[in-house]
């Protein structure tokens, strides 16, 4: 089970994570769980009925819109690339972020990689599961390692248009 | 032209400091090959077939005399004393070890050069028209939206891990020399009656094995919303474009398999729900970025000069260069002198340190600092004064780069092919030179006109060569090399997808295969006919059976 790091201004840390990734086949565990789209489709009411912290996984040929109005009920979106090198995911968090709103923990799950640090903070991720064995410091440097970026993202960072009036 | 102010500065250096600590994990064994490859290819750095090869970046085309002699000095010190310019205006070196490529990027970036995006499924460096700012026919400076483009596509977060490479070219002129509707993306600057700036909009051209001209998505896009409009198009093909066959991941299988109409439909619709403002650049980021490529220090000076006349009265190899070399300039008294990368007998886009080091003094002493590299793989001088002309000329000489064949049947782009690369089925090179040495006599090459052969060493088709008036593609037929003929293609206005001659040919019979090309083309053009405008006319039949009714 990969260990979830956690960003909160900027600094990763290793986090108890309270929930439980369930498979579309396995019984219902009791407590805060994130299931698939097609589970929580069939699941879903019944289980924030039940007063539970729910998550939805998406794979990364699903849309956060196809979550809609459910999107601000969960507390946990993950976003799951199938390989590094599958960037959609990159496209769904920041529309989930600054199109609809979502405010609960976007997490990014699967092969997930150190040299992903800056592309996922900066498309609003605040937590992850690497698949590899780095550690929280290792993410925290590589999120930092760039003093500019020339473009408005998720992340509230100040592009360098906007630096340079400041300057 | 536009320096790079500390935010660009401290980007370039923040990122070689980067790569710094990947190679030395790399080294010690930290990390596997595996690992390493997608962090090397993002700073262009190739492994072929017998060294690294290292692409540097030289965006829109754009370098001043310093950066030309860093990259000297880079090719003399790291590598075999030369270097190759590629049809995407970059420099490859193609001798480079591991260890010092570090040492290369701190020393690129120490003149604001840098190896970024120029591989990897991300936004490439951009290409732009090499006549910018000196061309009468344009309608602004494509390069001040270059460099708008270039920043807004560093290291978008967004944008890293798209299905495939991604490339984008602008133009601001009717006459197309960025080959732009080949492009992932192409941009065509116009200007209306009012004086408003606004983009033709051109998506999912690309060569390669499914070759495609791009299809017009809009007609006017206000200048001011080109950023927002590009995230829409970007989004669109992130989350839709193919990532399960890597022949079909470009973006123009995406537009083919949607149609242009509703691939359209799709980026409007991203578009509208896009915070523009929050994307697109304020006005005063766009007033400084146009200040930084304002022309300055033209002096007034009459249309024609004196010196430069009585040199081509008096010499014939000036007066031939002057016709095929040297362009007219936006600004009397000025023009735009072409440094022929090809050589009779060179590999086209080579370029000797040594003659990066001339360039980039003639740059300096005669054309306000400014060198361009071509898509057609040669340079540029893009101010030179008339009367300086027979001075540039003689200096061009004396480094082996005045080869007066611009546009004309030595004037060849060729991928470095199954020399170097690992991804050829054949050489491109031996069959440029064969084909420059046919027709080296500079009167019978003048006398033929305008043509252009392009060469690529595989169906990748870095060469071009489906939008060759003549195109050659090297194929390989059981372990042998052969190459496969198109004709009529062309990545200009009149851009056209070659049509296949017949069935491909031996290596040694390439070059005769042009000869009777070319003699069809002589007996058969009427007034003013190129050789493009001959083979449309009268069809393929006439050609094919001329290069294959001696092989009976």
């Amino acid at each position: 089970m990969p260990r979830l790091i956690r960003f909160r201004d900027g600094v990763a840390a290793w986090a108890e994570d309270a929930f439980t990734a369930v498979d579309d086949d396995q019984p219902m565990p009791q407590g805060d769980v994130i299931i698939s789209l097609a589970r929580f489709q069939r699941e879903g009411r019944d289980l924030l009925a039940q007063g539970r912290n729910l998550g939805v996984r998406l794979a990364s040929d699903e849309e956060p819109e196809d979550l809609v109005v459910d999107l601000q009920r969960l507390s946990v979106l993950a976003l799951t690339f199938p390989k590094f090198r599958d960037g959609r995911a990159y496209s769904a968090a920041r529309v989930a972020r600054e199109r609809l709103a979502f405010r609960g923990e976007l997490r990014a799950v699967g092969d997930v990689l150190l040299e992903m640090a800056v592309p996922l903070v900066r498309c609003g991720f605040d937590a992850a599961q690497p698949a590899d064995l780095t550690t929280p410091e290792q993410w925290t440097h590589a999120a930092r390692r760039f003093r500019h970026v020339y473009q408005r993202a998720a992340d509230g960072r100040e592009p360098a248009f906007a630096e340079r009036l400041g300057g | 032209m536009y320096r790079y102010d500390d935010i660009d500065r401290e980007t370039l250096a923040d990122r070689a400091a980067e790569f710094r600590d990947q190679c030395a994990r790399r080294l010690a064994g930290e990390m596997t090959e595996d690992q390493f490859k997608p962090l090397r290819l993002m700073n262009g750095l190739y492994l072929q077939l017998h060294a690294y090869m290292l692409r540097v970046a030289v965006p829109y085309g754009a370098l001043n005399a310093d950066q030309m002699r860093k990259l000297a000095h880079v090719a003399r010190t790291y590598d075999r004393g030369y270097g190759h310019f590629t049809t995407r205006t970059n420099l490859q070196l193609h001798w480079i070890k591991l260890r010092d490529a570090p040492d290369i990027l701190d020393e690129l970036a120490s003149v604001g050069l840098h190896a970024i995006q120029t591989s990897g499924n991300c936004i490439r460096n951009l290409t732009a028209d090499p006549h910018a700012g000196a061309t009468a026919d344009e309608v602004d400076d494509p390069r001040i939206w270059a460099e708008v483009i270039r920043q807004w596509s560093t290291f978008h977060p967004e944008f890293t891990f798209l299905p495939r490479k991604f490339k984008i070219a602008v133009t601001a002129s009717p006459k197309d020399r960025a080959a732009i509707r080949v492009y992932d993306i192409g941009l065509r600057l116009h200007r209306d009656d009012e004086g408003a700036l606004s983009f033709e909009v051109l998506v999912g051209g690309g060569l390669g094995r499914l070759p495609h001209l791009g299809p017009v998505i809009r007609e006017r896009l206000p200048v001011r919303h080109l950023l927002s409009y590009m995230q829409a198009i970007l989004r669109v093909y992130n989350r839709h474009g193919r990532r399960d066959n890597i022949h079909k991941a470009r973006i123009k299988v995406l537009v083919a398999a949607l149609g242009p109409a509703e691939f359209a439909r799709q980026v409007e619709e991203e578009w509208s729900l896009t915070d523009k403002a929050a994307v697109d650049l304020p006005g005063t980021e766009l007033a400084r970025i146009r200040a930084g490529f304002a022309p300055t220090g033209f002096e007034t000076l009459p249309p024609v000069s004196a010196a430069f006349e009585s040199a081509k009265a008096s010499d014939k190899a000036f007066s031939r260069f002057a016709r095929r070399n040297v362009m007219f300039h936006k600004t009397p008294g000025y023009a735009l002198v072409n440094v022929s990368l090809k050589a009779i007998g060179e590999t086209p886009g080579d370029c000797s340190a040594d003659q990066m080091d001339v360039v980039a003094d003639l740059a300096e002493r005669y054309s306000m600092n400014e060198v361009r590299v071509t898509y057609e793989q040669n340079l540029l001088l893009p101010h030179v004064k008339l009367d300086d002309v027979p001075a540039v000329h003689a200096a061009l000489v004396g480094a082996g780069l005045a080869t007066a064949n611009i546009t004309l049947i030595s004037d060849i782009i060729a991928c470095p092919g199954l020399d170097y690369c690992a991804l050829a089925n054949a050489r491109a090179i031996p069959i440029a030179q064969d084909i420059a040495r046919r027709f080296s006599d500079p009167v019978l090459a003048e006398n033929i006109g305008e043509l252009k052969i392009k060469i690529s060493g595989c169906i990748n088709a870095c060469g071009h060569h489906h939008v060759g008036h003549i195109g050659i593609l090297g194929v390989d037929k059981k372990g042998e090399e052969f190459y496969q003929l198109t004709l009529g293609g062309s990545a200009e206005d009149d851009a056209a997808i070659g049509q296949v001659l017949g069935p491909a040919v031996s290596a040694e019979r390439v070059a005769p295969a042009i000869d009777r090309l070319v003699e069809v083309y002589m007996r058969e053009r009427r007034d003013g006919e190129r050789f493009l405008d001959t083979f449309r006319r009268a069809g393929l039949p006439m050609f094919k059976e001329a290069v294959y009714a001696e092989a009976h």
